[in-house]
């Protein structure tokens, strides 16, 4: 979850901390204004934000594995083009994020040390296999859907840096959004065995993706301080039902069912209804016990462990030009 | 779409049928020959882009595997602009797809360079800074084709392969001229590579009448400038420019590594599974 605030109560660092409000500030939320890197700020505004922000970044980079997964199997050179292109996105929003999280005066090498050593989260969505090609489109439609549903509001959020990092963010999610559905359109108007696979990869990412939103609000004790920071605009039951309430329709164009038999619209209240959801699993994947995180932070710790002897001469290199520039001058 | 092909290898040539003395070749011969040069060079861009897409999300550093998926995507930009005109060529109504995923490693004609696994950062950086130095001396003489399809690709590509041998170059300086590790490993990278330079400049399997035609670009004419390029770079980088021995080519004539098949059975497997449908 993409832009959420993903973390348990216990690195709360907002606890009984939003008194310490520097003059102005309450005045400038009120108001809507943006907050900038240089003003005063509430130390625990600035934590909370590094945290949602870090993490943020670090489910983009996560993220780049179970689609890189397919990159060397897409079945036809222009959807070996695109998956390329997408995932390249991805390490794009977490480089942009990382700038962001850095004007609140913290350094992104230390951010992906607390990644490696499990100081810090990512989504837990990216803890899931992709098995079959069709996973491509349901990740587009479902999980970039839900991420879009999150991040939209974040382009309101009252930091400026971070708004603005996800005005760019949600266009590029938009776009994969709609060729994760044309994925999944062309499977499902292709052959039995296609239309079977895309039903398949809706059924295996549907639950995960509505527990992307993060546990019950009755269970989501972050959210109020970061509404009445600005950091967070909805709750996470309110974003939910707005990706509901947006993706049957949809689905119903994709000529495919979500697994979910009480998905009946409800009049009186103007929205899907749907079963309530069984949140065990979303802790146990938060805690590590998902059927992907050890593989994915083999495979991120790595990468790059294996590439610190690169990095180590690119920085050995950058010191010897320095230190010519110096003797010629 | 259509129904995989036939996947049995593609002859090859009678030593007849190379030598330029013989009898005038028909027009389906001479049809065959430039669908055979577009083929090689597209296979070449398209096994690069292969096996840069494994570098996506194991690079050094973020920066990187923005800059390799980049790469990558150039790479099959350009194989499928050369496959596609080679299925055009070949007359058969066979598709970029249709030839990047139902022939078998008899019939690809890609060079041994770009086949084997890279899964160092040192030797994906000599790889790369080898290919793209030959790719742009390549399609900055191909620009001049007297086919108009080869010249407006090359055009294109030529553009693209300086970012990649500038990017490339400023690794292997990196690398080279860093820490006594990075140099050390550099080193190895290229050495490592190098027995693999020479089948680039091999043009045997190019029939001299393309050549003749100022179609083709004989590949052995590129050599001094591709190698002058290389070596700048080397030198910079205080590395050495390797003194082994080639490996013995076969790429161009569909014989390849034992690392071929396993490439092509991860890049074809689900077309492969599901022959006539669309994606």
């Amino acid at each position: 979850m993409y832009g959420n605030d993903f973390g348990t109560p216990s690195d709360d660092p907002g606890r009984g901390a939003a008194t310490d409000a520097p003059e102005g500030f309450d005045e400038l939320l009120a108001t809507e204004g943006r907050v900038e890197p240089r003003d005063a700020m509430p130390e625990a505004y600035r934590k909370t934000l590094i945290r949602q922000i870090a993490q943020h970044a670090h489910s983009e980079i996560i993220g780049m594995q179970p689609e890189g997964n397919w990159i060397s199997r897409a079945p036809s050179l222009r959807r070996k083009a695109i998956l390329m292109a997408k995932v390249q996105d991805e390490a794009g929003h977490g480089l942009y994020l990382y700038a962001a999280a850095e004007t609140l005066g913290v350094d992104r090498a230390d951010l992906l040390d607390q990644l490696h050593d499990g100081r810090q989260k990512y989504s837990s969505i990216f803890n899931y296999p992709t098995l079959t090609w069709a996973d491509m489109g349901a990740i587009g439609w479902l999980v970039d859907g839900a991420a879009i549903v999150n991040q939209v509001p974040l382009c309101r959020c009252s930091y400026g840096p971070y708004a603005r990092a996800m005005v760019r963010v949600c266009k590029e999610e938009s776009f994969h959004q709609r060729q994760g559905f044309e994925i999944l359109h062309t499977l499902s108007n292709g052959t039995e065995a296609q239309k079977a696979m895309a039903q398949d990869a809706v059924d295996r990412y549907w639950l995960p993706s509505l527990m992307m939103f993060g546990p019950p609000d009755d269970d989501s004790p972050n959210s109020a301080q970061s509404m009445a920071w600005g950091i967070k605009r909805f709750s996470n039951d309110d974003l939910r039902q707005r990706f509901v309430d947006m993706t049957v329709p949809q689905a119903e164009v994709l000529g495919l069912s979500l697994p979910d038999d009480a998905i009946a619209w409800n009049d009186e209240t103007g929205h899907y209804d749907f079963s309530p959801i069984d949140f065990t699993e979303l802790f146990e994947v938060i805690k590590g016990n998902g059927p992907c995180n050890q593989q994915r932070m083999a495979h991120r710790t790595g990468a790059h462990n294996d590439g610190a002897w690169a990095r180590e001469a690119a920085s050995a290199y950058a010191a010897k030009q320095a230190a010519r520039l110096v003797a010629v001058a | 779409m259509s129904t995989p092909r036939d996947s049995s290898p593609t002859p090859l040539r009678s030593s007849g049928e190379q030598s330029g003395g013989g009898p005038v070749p028909s027009a389906d011969v001479l049809t065959g020959r430039l669908f055979d040069y577009v083929v090689a060079l597209a296979d070449d861009a398209l096994v690069n882009a292969q096996r840069l897409g494994w570098w996506i999300s194991r690079a050094p550093q973020l920066e990187e595997d923005v800059a390799l998926a980049n790469i990558g995507l150039d790479q099959l930009g350009q194989a499928r602009s050369l496959l596609a005109y080679a299925g055009e060529v070949e007359g058969a109504g066979r598709s970029e797809d249709d030839l990047a995923y139902f022939r078998d490693e008899r019939s690809f004609r890609n060079t041994l360079l770009v086949e084997r696994s890279q899964e160092d950062f040192g030797v994906a950086m000599a790889r790369l800074l080898i290919v793209s130095a030959w790719q742009s001396h390549l399609y900055a003489a191909l620009r001049g084709s007297t086919d108009a399809t080869l010249a407006a690709v090359s055009a294109k590509a030529v553009k693209e392969v300086a970012y990649h041998l500038d990017h490339a170059g400023r690794w292997v300086v990196r690398l080279g001229d860093g820490t006594d590790e990075s140099h050390a490993r550099m080193q190895a990278a290229l050495d490592a590579e190098w027995p693999f330079l020479e089948e680039l400049f091999d043009g045997s399997f190019i029939d001299p009448t393309l050549i003749g035609d100022g179609v083709a670009v004989d590949p052995a004419t590129l050599r001094d400038a591709v190698l002058s390029t290389i070596g700048a770079v080397v030198d910079e980088a205080t590395l050495t420019v390797p003194d082994v021995r080639p490996a013995l080519g076969g790429g161009r004539s569909g014989r390849h590594t034992e690392q071929m098949g396993f490439l092509l059975a991860e890049m074809q497997h689900l077309t492969r599974s599901h022959p006539g449908a669309t994606w």
